[in-house]
């Protein structure tokens, strides 16, 4: 047979193309194609953040990507000596990484945050934590979006 | 256009010395991305409230920097160790220099 492509499969292509471009980026979950490494560099300053010590609670599946409800939480007794100075989160699937970052002190008593984010689609979500010691800790969470909160 | 009006949610009025009270706070914008397109293929300008600042007593206990993939109407909660009465002032600052304000009130006993 010469043809090889039949009129139905060019459509076919074409519309996924248009889906794919419309995101702004591939298809498929568990891509770190935005600025998040560069990000937690930043925020890190180099240095590796250990796994553990901080607590993120998201909704395995999310139904609307445009209002999750994220807790974050960092274990530290929270005294003038030790407290938790900041937390970054961090989401590899959106077109810009950076979501929020919250300061804490001895004054905050705990450290603990809660908001609502928005999610592209089905990703990881970070959070490092710097504390007054200078260490970094960190966690991850995959989220899956049913809808995105793309704005398209 | 009219200053929102935050709401602002203390889970106690009255706290002992050392107790951890609990804030929850909302407030209506539209917290606009910068990633979106008009009908007629234009970028809508990014607007958000990029920062969110509480005092007790005039003293800092919680702030927060907030990129464009917080929500609309952005909603936060946190905590404050209880250490003198005095007024719990919630300040939240738009790109365009702007101000919210929300104002609530602690009593130590």
């Amino acid at each position: 047979m010469s043809i090889s492509i039949t009129r139905r499969q060019t459509l076919f292509v074409g519309a996924a193309a248009i889906a794919a471009a419309a995101m702004g980026q591939s298809v498929g979950p568990a891509h770190a194609a935005n600025n998040i490494d560069e990000l937690a560099k930043k925020f890190t300053g180099g240095a590796a953040p250990v796994e553990g010590k901080v607590k993120l609670d998201l909704p395995e599946i999310a139904e609307n990507g445009n209002t999750v409800p994220i807790t974050v939480s960092v274990e530290s007794p929270m005294t003038d000596a030790d407290y938790v100075k900041e937390v970054i989160l961090l989401a590899d699937g959106n077109p810009n990484a950076g979501v929020a970052t919250f300061h804490f002190s001895p004054a905050s008593g705990l450290a603990e945050a809660n908001t609502r984010i928005r999610l592209a689609n089905t990703q990881n979500i970070v959070a490092i934590a710097k504390t007054s010691d200078g260490k970094y800790y960190t966690a991850k969470k995959q989220v899956k979006v049913t809808i995105g909160g793309c704005g398209g | 256009m009219s200053t929102p009006k935050p709401r602002i949610k203390l889970d106690k009025k009255e706290a002992k010395k050392g107790d951890i009270v609990e804030v929850k706070a909302l407030v209506s914008h539209v917290m606009e991305t910068g990633q979106r397109k008009s009908a007629d293929g234009k970028v809508i300008p990014r607007k958000i409230l990029n920062k969110f600042t509480c005092t007790v007593n005039g003293k800092e206990v919680f702030s927060a920097d907030f990129e464009p993939a917080v929500s609309a109407n952005p909603y936060i909660q946190f905590k404050f160790k209880a250490q003198e009465s005095g007024p719990v002032v919630l300040t939240w600052i738009d790109d365009d220099g702007s101000k919210i304000v929300g104002e609530d009130s602690i009593k130590v006993l």
